[in-house]
C-alpha cells in the first residue's frame, strides 16, 4: 500500500500549506436566519449557474414542509434555525503567535496524539513562515491527478468547471426530500468535496480533504460527491485524528457515493469535533447523511469510521446495492465518553442479485454516555442470493453509561441469507490488572484492550490513519476507568 | 530480596492474612502449600498490588524499597513477575504485541532502551522454546481460545520474556497434565539462578518433584505455621493438613 502519493502526502502534512494560498474571501457574512433571499445570496457568492439555484430553492421549499426526525436515541434541545447565518467567509481564526498562547489542554491532547508541531501550529492558526515549499509539493500533488484525469476539487468549484457532472449525479443517491437535515443541506451548502474518477483508473493515493486546497476550514453544511466511473478505484479520507474546535453547533453533511459498473470506493472518516466540556455543556451537534449507490454491477462501497466527536452523533453511512454482485461494507467504532450521545450504524439495501453486505460495529461506552446502533438491513424481492453478516459489539466501560442496539431486519426474497451476532461486556477489571502486572500503565492498558476490542475496524482503515485512530481511541478514554 | 513482616490484609472487611512473615534471599525457591482459604492466593495478590486487598498492617520490603508504596505497574517494572492462577484473554491484542508492549515499559522504567524489532523477535523465538509454544499461540490474541494448558504454558513464557527478580507461580500446576506439568516445570527450571527467585504456591507435592524448592512453608489462617525443607511437602502429601491443624489447636 505504499503509494508514491502517500510521501507526498506525508511531506504535506509535516508542513504547513493553508495560510501559502490565495482564497477569496469574502469577508460579508449574511445575517442570521433562512430564507429565499438567503438561498440566492449563497449561490450568487458562489457565482453558480442558474440551475443550481433552482435546485436549492426547491430543496428549501422542500424542507419548510418537513419537521426533524425524532425517531433517534438521542436527546437535545432544538436548533433554532432562524438564528444561524446560513453564509460566512471561511473563518479566519485568532492568530497565535506561538503555541505557547494555545489551550493548554489541546496542546496535551494533540502531543499525546503524536500530532508534529508544525501540524499543532497548523491546526491551531499559529502563524508560519515557510509556505513556498508547500505551495509545490500541493501542486504536483494536484498534478498528479490531473494527468490521470482525475477530478478532486470543491463542490463549489465543481459547480461552476464541471457542470454537466455534477448536475447529473447530485441528490440522485440522497434526494432533496430524503430527510430534514438532508433537505436543509442540499438549500445552503457551501463547502464540501467534489471528486471524479474516470474509467479504469486506479487513484494512485489516498485522497483527503485534509489535503485539499482553496478551502478555509471545514463547513458547516458540507457536501461531498464522489464518482467512480467504471472499473475504478478510490480510497477516500475525511476529516482528521486532532481535535477540532468549531464554533458552530450544528453540522449537517451530505456525502454521496456512486460507484459504478466494477467500481471501488472506499471511504474513510475520523470524527473527532469538539464533544462538550465534562459537564456535557455545548459540543457540536452533528446530523450527517452519506450513502452509496453501486450503481453498476460487481461494484463495491464500504464505510469505514471511527467516531469520537460530537455532543450528538446522527449518522447512518449506508449502502444501496443495486448492481448484481454489489457489495456494501460498514466497518464502525464509535466512543462516546462524558455525556455524548451517538446513535449510528447503517443502512443496507440489497437490490441487485448476488449483493452481499458486511456490517462490522463495535461501540464504546464510557462516562454518562449514550451509545446505539441503529442498523437497518433491506433484502429487496429482487435480490435472490443477497447476503448479509451483521455483528455489533458494545463495550462498557463504567456503570453509569448506555449502550443500545436496534437492528432491523427486513427480507422479502426466500433465498436471502441474513446473519446478525452481538455481544455486550464490560472492560474487565481482571483485564487490566492483568496489564498493570506486566509492567503496562493504566493508560497504555486501556489503550490495548480498546485497540484489540476495534481492531476489526481498525484494520480496515488506511495504515497512517489507522495509528492515529488507536491513539485517538485512547485518548478518548482517558480517565474512564477505574 | 523479599522481606515481609508482620502481614495482615483484609479483603470486602474479611480479614485473610494474619501476622505473615516470610523472607526470601536471592536464588530462592519458596514452596507455599496449604489448606484451601488459608491466604496463598491472597499474598500473591498482595505481592502483586491487587487493589481489593487491603493491607491493614506490616510490612514488606523487596530489594530495600517500600513493596507496598509501589503502583502494580511499578511492581512489575521492579521485577515481580505473577503466573495468574486464571490468566486473563484479551482478544484482538496480540500476544507478540502485548509482551512488546510489557518488555518495553520494563525497560523503559530500568532506564534502558526500547527493544530492536529484530532482538525482539529473536527472544521470542529463544523464549517460546523453552515451554515448547507453537509459534502460531505467541501470535494469537492474548490467551484467547488457548486450552487450560497453553494458558500456562504462555504465563511462563512471558514470565521467561521478561525476566523477573521474583516469580510468583499460583497454583500454576492446577489444570496441567503429566506432559504439560513437565514442560511448565522445565521452562521454570531454566529460568533459575543465583540471582532469581521464586514463590511457588500449589496444593500439591507432585510439581514440587519437579521444581525443588528450597523451602516448604505452611499457610494457614493467614500466618505461615510451619516451614521446613522438601521432605515438609512430601509429610504433607501423606498425612494431609489435620495433623497441622491439630499442632495449631494444642498451641
Amino acid at each position: 500500500m505504499a503509494y508514491e502519493g502517500d510521501k507526498i502526502l506525508d511531506s504535506v502534512t509535516q508542513k504547513e500549506y493553508e495560510f501559502g494560498f490565495t482564497t477569496n474571501i469574502e469577508s460579508d457574512k449574511a445575517p442570521a436566519g433562512l430564507n429565499e433571499d438567503i438561498i440566492r445570496l449563497i449561490s450568487e457568492k458562489k457565482r453558480e449557474p442558474s440551475w443550481m439555484l433552482e435546485w436549492r430553492l426547491e430543496a428549501f421549499a422542500n424542507w419548510k414542509k418537513m419537521t426533524e426526525p425524532s425517531w433517534a436515541h438521542v436527546h437535545y434541545p432544538q436548533p433554532d434555525f432562524q438564528s444561524i447565518s446560513y453564509y460566512s467567509a471561511p473563518k479566519s481564526r485568532p492568530k497565535l503567535n506561538s503555541l505557547d498562547e494555545l489551550d493548554p489542554e489541546m496542546r496535551k491532547t494533540m502531543n499525546k496524539l503524536g500530532i508534529s508541531l508544525e501540524e499543532q501550529k497548523r491546526l491551531s492558526g499559529v502563524a508560519v513562515d515557510f509556505v513556498m515549499d508547500s505551495v509545490s509539493v500541493a501542486t504536483s500533488f494536484k498534478g498528479k491527478l490531473a494527468e490521470l484525469g482525475i477530478i478532486f476539487c470543491s463542490i463549489s468549484e465543481a459547480i461552476r468547471e464541471h457542470p454537466e457532472l455534477v448536475r447529473k449525479y447530485i441528490g440522485t443517491v440522497v434526494p432533496r426530500t430524503d430527510n430534514f437535515y438532508a433537505a436543509l443541506n442540499s438549500s445552503v451548502f457551501t463547502d464540501g468535496s467534489f471528486c471524479y474518477i474516470p474509467k479504469g483508473v486506479r487513484c494512485p493515493m489516498e485522497l483527503s480533504t485534509y489535503f485539499r486546497i482553496n478551502e478555509g476550514g471545514t463547513g458547516q453544511f458540507e457536501r461531498t460527491l464522489l464518482i467512480a466511473d467504471e472499473g475504478s478505484y478510490v480510497s477516500y479520507l475525511e476529516g482528521c485524528t486532532a481535535p477540532m474546535r468549531d464554533e458552530n453547533q450544528l453540522h449537517a453533511a451530505v456525502v454521496e457515493l456512486i460507484a459504478h459498473k466494477d467500481a471501488e470506493i472506499k471511504y474513510s472518516t475520523v470524527q473527532n469535533w469538539y464533544p462538550g466540556n465534562d459537564e456535557g455543556v455545548g459540543g457540536v451537534f452533528n446530523f450527517v447523511t452519506k450513502r452509496g449507490l453501486c450503481e453498476g454491477d460487481r461494484s463495491k462501497i464500504s464505510w469505514t469510521q471511527v467516531e469520537t466527536g460530537s455532543a450528538i452523533t446522527w449518522k447512518y453511512p449506508s449502502c444501496i446495492l443495486k448492481g448484481d454482485s454489489s457489495v456494501g461494507e460498514f466497518y464502525s467504532v464509535a466512543v462516546t465518553n462524558k455525556f455524548q450521545q451517538a446513535d449510528t450504524g447503517t443502512k443496507m439495501t440489497h437490490i441487485g442479485k448476488n449483493t452481499k453486505s458486511t456490517i462490522i460495529s463495535k461501540g464504546i461506552s464510557a462516562g454518562k454516555s449514550q451509545n446505539s446502533y441503529r442498523g437497518l438491513v433491506h433484502i429487496n424481492k429482487s435480490a435472490s442470493h443477497a447476503r448479509n453478516f451483521s455483528q455489533c459489539d458494545s463495550l462498557l466501560m463504567t456503570d453509569t453509561c448506555g449502550a443500545h442496539t436496534f437492528p432491523y431486519i427486513e427480507v422479502n426474497n426466500k433465498t436471502a441469507c441474513v446473519e446478525h451476532e452481538a455481544t455486550t461486556s464490560k472492560i474487565g477489571e481482571d483485564q487490566i490488572f492483568y496489564c498493570l502486572q506486566r509492567g503496562i500503565d493504566m493508560e497504555k492498558a486501556i489503550s490495548l484492550i480498546v485497540n484489540g476490542y476495534a481492531k476489526e475496524v481498525l484494520n480496515k482503515l488506511p495504515m497512517e490513519f489507522a495509528v492515529e485512530a488507536q491513539k485517538l481511541l485512547a485518548v478518548s478514554l482517558e480517565g474512564s476507568v477505574g | 530480596m523479599l522481606t515481609i513482616k508482620n502481614l495482615y490484609s483484609t479483603i470486602d472487611s474479611k480479614q485473610i492474612l494474619r501476622g505473615l512473615n516470610l523472607e526470601v534471599k536471592p536464588g530462592e525457591v519458596h514452596a507455599i502449600m496449604g489448606p484451601n482459604g488459608s491466604g496463598k492466593s491472597t499474598l500473591a495478590s498482595v505481592l502483586a498490588g491487587r487493589e481489593e486487598y487491603e493491607v491493614t498492617d506490616g510490612e514488606i520490603a523487596f530489594n530495600g524499597k517500600n513493596l507496598l508504596e509501589l503502583a502494580p505497574e511499578d511492581r512489575a517494572r521492579e521485577g515481580i513477575f505473577l503466573a495468574f492462577q486464571y490468566p486473563v484473554e484479551i482478544p484482538g491484542v496480540s500476544n507478540i504485541n502485548f509482551l512488546k508492549a510489557a518488555l518495553n515499559e520494563i525497560r523503559n522504567y530500568q532506564g534502558k532502551e526500547q527493544i530492536s524489532a529484530k532482538d525482539f523477535l529473536k527472544l521470542v523465538n529463544e523464549k517460546s522454546k523453552l515451554v515448547e509454544l507453537d509459534g502460531q499461540l505467541t501470535n494469537r490474541s492474548v490467551n484467547e481460545g488457548f486450552s487450560g494448558g497453553e494458558k500456562k504454558r504462555n504465563e511462563i513464557f512471558q514470565m521467561a520474556m521478561l525476566e523477573p527478580k521474583l516469580a510468583i507461580l499460583d497454583e500454576t500446576d492446577s489444570g496441567l497434565d503429566i506432559d504439560a506439568l513437565r514442560i511448565v516445570a522445565n521452562g521454570v527450571n531454566a529460568m533459575r539462578s543465583p540471582e532469581r527467585s521464586f514463590i511457588v504456591i500449589t496444593h500439591y507435592q507432585r510439581l514440587l518433584d519437579y521444581i525443588v524448592p528450597d523451602f516448604v512453608h505452611v499457610l494457614y489462617k493467614g500466618r505461615i505455621v510451619k516451614s521446613g525443607s522438601k521432605e515438609l511437602a512430601l509429610d504433607l502429601e501423606a498425612k494431609g493438613y489435620d495433623w497441622i491443624k491439630e499442632e495449631e489447636v494444642t498451641q
